[in-house]
């Protein structure tokens, strides 16, 4: 996470910007689109170069990876041609690229699905967890940040920065299982593992897949207070880390802010420090806040990985290391490029929404 | 007396690795609506005099001083938020360079609105008026245009009367001008100096135009002090200005060129010489 | 006493030796001025000795089992209480201040000179080689990587040392990152178009110019990335990738202690908090560090 406070921290704005006309806005806007595309398709393939890589070349037998050592010497055999091992490595590249982009990404040994049907069906589950994580971490980091900022070096300063420290040394499975056992089975405030009660399971069709939004839209309020009260907890541990993360963001983006001189021009004008603070400190850091909070957002997928397997979230991370126990690569190598490519593109959707809603990029 | 700034003994204390640094060592001065220059080599201490008066020094900087009274107020023992309702409504200042002292991400418009919104109530079409009238003051010629764009799409020297407009727009009783000009290109510093000049006899204000050019500030103001590390060296009527006594500002003086003179070599302002 | 200290802080140094005794003198005494970095310094010395002398500092044997001790809550017998299988957990601990401590050096060992390498090559020579460099540089950077690691281990097949090179195969990217943008600063500077002239190779003037110059950087990234070395490590534990029981890594002993966590809390919660500790003490410290290597973002926290 160090290298996305770096990368965020060169996106803050602090100096003046070129000047630009508004009939060149525009044609700089698309071009810089364009630019981003190029770069997400060439990321993209770098992303399948791994996984084929990680796939093919590092295993001693690539066949075994896929079928297991259990696999009958027929099924092994079909596995073997069905891969293309026997022609040369960069046709098999090719070939494997095809069929990633065609959603072929390969059957999985333990559910006995296609790997792209399997994740289709878990990903909204870590979907909704993430958001909601999201939304807790923008909603109390920002603030923090901002305060801790207004107040540096004062005692609330400094504890706000030992939280924002604290998200990069607490292991999320561990602050799972310590949340269960206090807030489940000691306080029972919260739901245990899993989406809903087992009573719940499966009485709401899918239809987004998010079953709060799914109960919500079936007119089920018991199963939505339900389903909330087992994502409260998950969820909120990922806030935490996406908290600490925003949190330390914001108040560095901050102090930058406050030294500025046209700060000093808000205070000279008798503009109240509440104001000067959200208005003008913490409106210019806004866009680059925007690159954060979605780097934060792509890295509580990584998280979930962690989260899920301890509250048996059925999303991609439980998927991930299920997979990852019964050794079914077509099944992780899917989950890491689904995982892979949403990551990348969140970055680079705050990327663009930064060109589009900085007046100085523009 | 009605002076309208009363100053004894002001001294602005930084901490530092050594201990206590004064960088502004017991400075005094009064001034009525009139013009008064504040001349100094860089680092002597202008700038933290200006933001003293308006109480704007940053900790972990500290002001005191045994009397600082604006119109018969006591500015010291004001609280912070009676402080807030003399900035800007007063006290205001313009400051060095509008490419950093201009908020990047709002609006010229809302930028000067906001100086006038800070201090009283009004309606949409009045703080409208009273921008554009404003800008007009400052002399650009399209203030309707000018309103909507952001302080990047214009020119330094658009930009520094955009200030002016801001800071003079509540209409205070004491401008204080930092470097006003230094920023800009040599072509457009006269004229923005006669902006500041023009509006500040028109409303009849006083005004500390902080420079380390001393021939502008002869120019410009009725009256001068000479500043050096901290101190106060020289006080003079801009006229009287070549009887200076101070070695200091003899040597300031002797370092501006002159059209109708020619000297073999510039000047250099002797430092150790002139050593109080 | 006196004279050490003015031969150490002498603002013209005659030896080299002088000079670079002076430099750590300076920096030790400005990190001693930041607390939290202090509290960093000392929790990162207390691991190294635990890990050191961890048979004195143990109670009971690491992997002793007891089953009529099983699950004993902590007592002045047992400091953190007993695992399932009878063994004394705070000896586990200890212990496996060990195994961290290999996997924090292994990482760095292996990671830090790969990316420092590279990132200085790429950014030495620049044009194709820069290009191809840091093509492969961003595409590694662009993956999660703990997700990158979980996937290479499921390639090497688990085990300690497969989860240490996955974690240093996941982690040099942001090494040879950083050092491409030293090398950039140092590349055009006076003294090493100087040695250019000279005639030194390209190799030598890496060796002995570049990469000395971006090791200060350097630890203080590697010491902020501690902390995410020891969590990726003991996330793979727990999963049961990385360390094979009976080894007592902190992971997968959380891991082990899940199935109890609703009634011996305990088993699942010790190791933990050694882990949270000994990752914020490289946080700390890593902070303290580029304070005051580092001034210029000395505030941005
Ligand atoms: N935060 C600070 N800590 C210590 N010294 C400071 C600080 N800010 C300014 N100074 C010192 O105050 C002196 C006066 O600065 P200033 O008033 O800005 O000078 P100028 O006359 O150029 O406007 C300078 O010598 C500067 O070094
Ligand atoms: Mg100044």
């Amino acid at each position: 996470m160090a290298s996305e406070i770096d990368s965020a921290a060169k996106a803050l704005p602090t100096g003046p910007g070129g000047s630009s006309r508004n009939a060149r806005h525009a044609w700089k806007t698309v071009k810089g689109v364009l630019g981003v595309l190029v770069a997400v398709a060439f990321t993209f393939l770098g992303l399948l170069a791994i996984t084929f890589f990680i796939g093919r070349v590092v295993p001693i037998d690539p066949v075994l990876a896929v079928v297991g050592d259990r696999a009958p010497r027929a099924v092994y055999e079909a596995v073997r041609i069905e891969m293309g091992l026997d022609k040369p490595l960069i046709v098999q590249f090719f070939h494997y690229v095809g069929n990633v982009l065609t959603g072929d990404l390969g059957m999985s040994v333990s559910t006995g699905r296609p790997v792209a049907e399997d994740l289709a069906r878990v990903f909204p589950a870590t979907l909704e967890m993430a958001t909601i994580g999201i939304i807790i971490g923008v909603a109390l980091g920002v603030p923090m940040g901002v305060y801790a900022a207004s107040r540096q070096g004062s005692l609330v300063d400094q504890v706000i920065r030992v939280v924002g420290l604290l998200g990069y040394s607490v292991p999320a499975f561990w602050l799972g299982l310590v949340g269960l056992a206090l807030f489940y089975a000691k306080l029972q405030w919260v739901g245990g593992p899993g989406r809903i009660d087992i009573f719940y399971d499966g009485i709401i069709e899918p239809v987004t897949g998010l079953l709060l939004i799914d109960s919500l839209l079936a007119g089920d309020i018991e199963i939505f207070v339900n389903a909330l009260t087992h994502i409260a907890l998950p969820a909120a541990v990922l806030g935490f880390f996406s908290l600490a993360y925003i949190a330390r963001m914001t108040r560095s983006f901050m102090l930058d802010q406050l030294a500025q001189e046209y700060v000093t021009t808000a205070r000279v004008k008798g503009v109240s420090e509440r104001l000067v603070l959200w208005r003008h400190a913490f409106r210019p850091i806004l866009v680059p806040l925007i690159t954060v909070i979605g780097l934060s957002y792509a890295g509580l997928l990584e998280g979930s990985v962690m989260i899920e397997t301890v509250f048996s979230w059925p999303g991609i991370g439980n998927y991930l290391t299920t997979a990852l126990l019964n050794a079914d690569m077509n099944a992780v190598l899917g989950a890491t490029l689904v995982i892979g490519a949403v990551f990348i593109g969140i970055n680079k959707i705050s990327d663009v929404l930064y060109r589009v809603l900085d007046p100085r990029a523009r | 007396m009605n002076a309208l700034l009363e100053i004894r003994n002001l001294k602005v204390t930084f901490p530092t690795a050594r201990g206590p640094v004064d960088v502004v060592k017991g400075l005094s001065l009064t001034l009525g609506r009139e013009r008064l220059g504040i001349v100094g080599e860089s680092g002597s201490g202008k700038s933290m005099t200006g933001r003293s008066i308006l109480r704007l020094i940053r900790s972990p900087g500290q002001v005191t001083a045994d009397e600082m009274t604006f119109n018969g107020t006591d500015l010291l023992s004001l609280s912070e938020k009676q402080m807030r309702s003399i900035r800007g409504a007063r006290i205001s200042m313009v400051m060095q360079d509008p490419k950093f002292s201009l908020n990047p991400v709002m609006t010229i418009g809302d930028q000067i609105a906001e100086a006038l919104l800070t201090h009283q109530k009004l309606g949409r079409s009045d703080i409208r008026n009273r921008t554009l009238a404003m800008l007009e003051a400052v002399r650009i010629n399209d203030p309707e245009r000018v309103l909507g764009l952001y302080p990047h799409e214009v020119s330094g020297g658009m930009g520094q009367r955009v200030m002016i407009a801001m800071m003079l727009i509540p209409e205070p009783d004491l401008l204080i001008a930092d470097e006003p000009t230094s920023a800009l290109d040599v072509s457009v510093q006269a004229q923005v100096l006669e902006i500041i000049d023009d509006l500040v006899k028109r409303k009849g204000m006083g005004l500390i135009l902080i420079s380390h050019d001393l021939d502008l500030v002869s120019a410009y103001c009725d009256r001068i002090l000479v500043m050096r590390s901290g101190e106060v060296v020289e006080e003079c009527d801009a006229g009287e200005l070549k009887n200076a006594k101070h070695p200091y500002t003899r040597g300031l003086l002797a370092s501006i060129p002159r059209i109708d003179e020619s000297r073999d070599e510039l000047p250099v302002l002797e430092r150790t010489g002139a050593s109080t | 006493m006196a004279t050490t200290r003015d031969w150490l802080l002498d603002d013209s140094p005659s030896s080299r030796l002088q000079a670079r005794l002076g430099r750590s003198y300076r920096l030790a005494r400005a990190l001693s001025r930041n607390p939290l970095a202090m509290v960093g310094a000392i929790i990162v010395a207390t691991l190294i000795l635990v890990a050191l002398f961890a048979p004195w500092i143990a109670t009971h044997s690491p992997i002793g089992q007891d089953l009529a001790m099983r699950l004993k809550p902590p007592s002045w017998d047992n400091w953190m209480g007993t695992d399932e299988l009878g063994r004394d957990i705070w000896s586990r601990v200890v212990y496996g201040a060990r195994i961290t401590l290999m996997i924090v050096a292994l990482v760095a060992v292996l990671a830090a000179p790969v990316g420092l390498v590279i990132g200085a090559v790429a950014g030495y020579f620049g044009g194709w080689v820069d290009r191809i460099l840091m093509g492969i540089t961003d595409i590694f950077l662009s993956m999660p990587k703990l997700i990158l690691a979980l996937a290479f281990v499921a390639a090497l097949g688990p085990g300690i040392q497969n989860a240490i090179i996955a974690i240093a195969i996941a982690t040099w990217p942001g090494y040879a990152r950083i050092a491409r943008a030293e090398t950039l600063t140092i590349r055009n500077s006076e003294f090493v178009s100087a040695v250019e002239l000279q005639g030194a190779s390209s190799f030598r003037v890496i060796v002995n110019h570049i990469l000395p110059l971006c090791t200060s950087s350097m630890i203080i990234r590697v010491t902020l990335d501690m902390a995410g070395i020891i969590l990726t490590a003991a996330g793979l534990g727990f999963i049961g990738l990385g360390a094979q029981p009976p080894l007592p890594e902190w992971g997968a002993m959380i891991s082990r202690g899940r199935s109890f966590i609703l009634d011996q809390w305990w088993v699942a919660t010790m190791p933990g908090f050694a882990i949270v500790i000994v990752s914020l003490g490289f946080c700390f410290l890593g902070d303290g560090l580029r304070d005051v290597l580092d001034p210029k973002h000395g505030d941005r926290q």
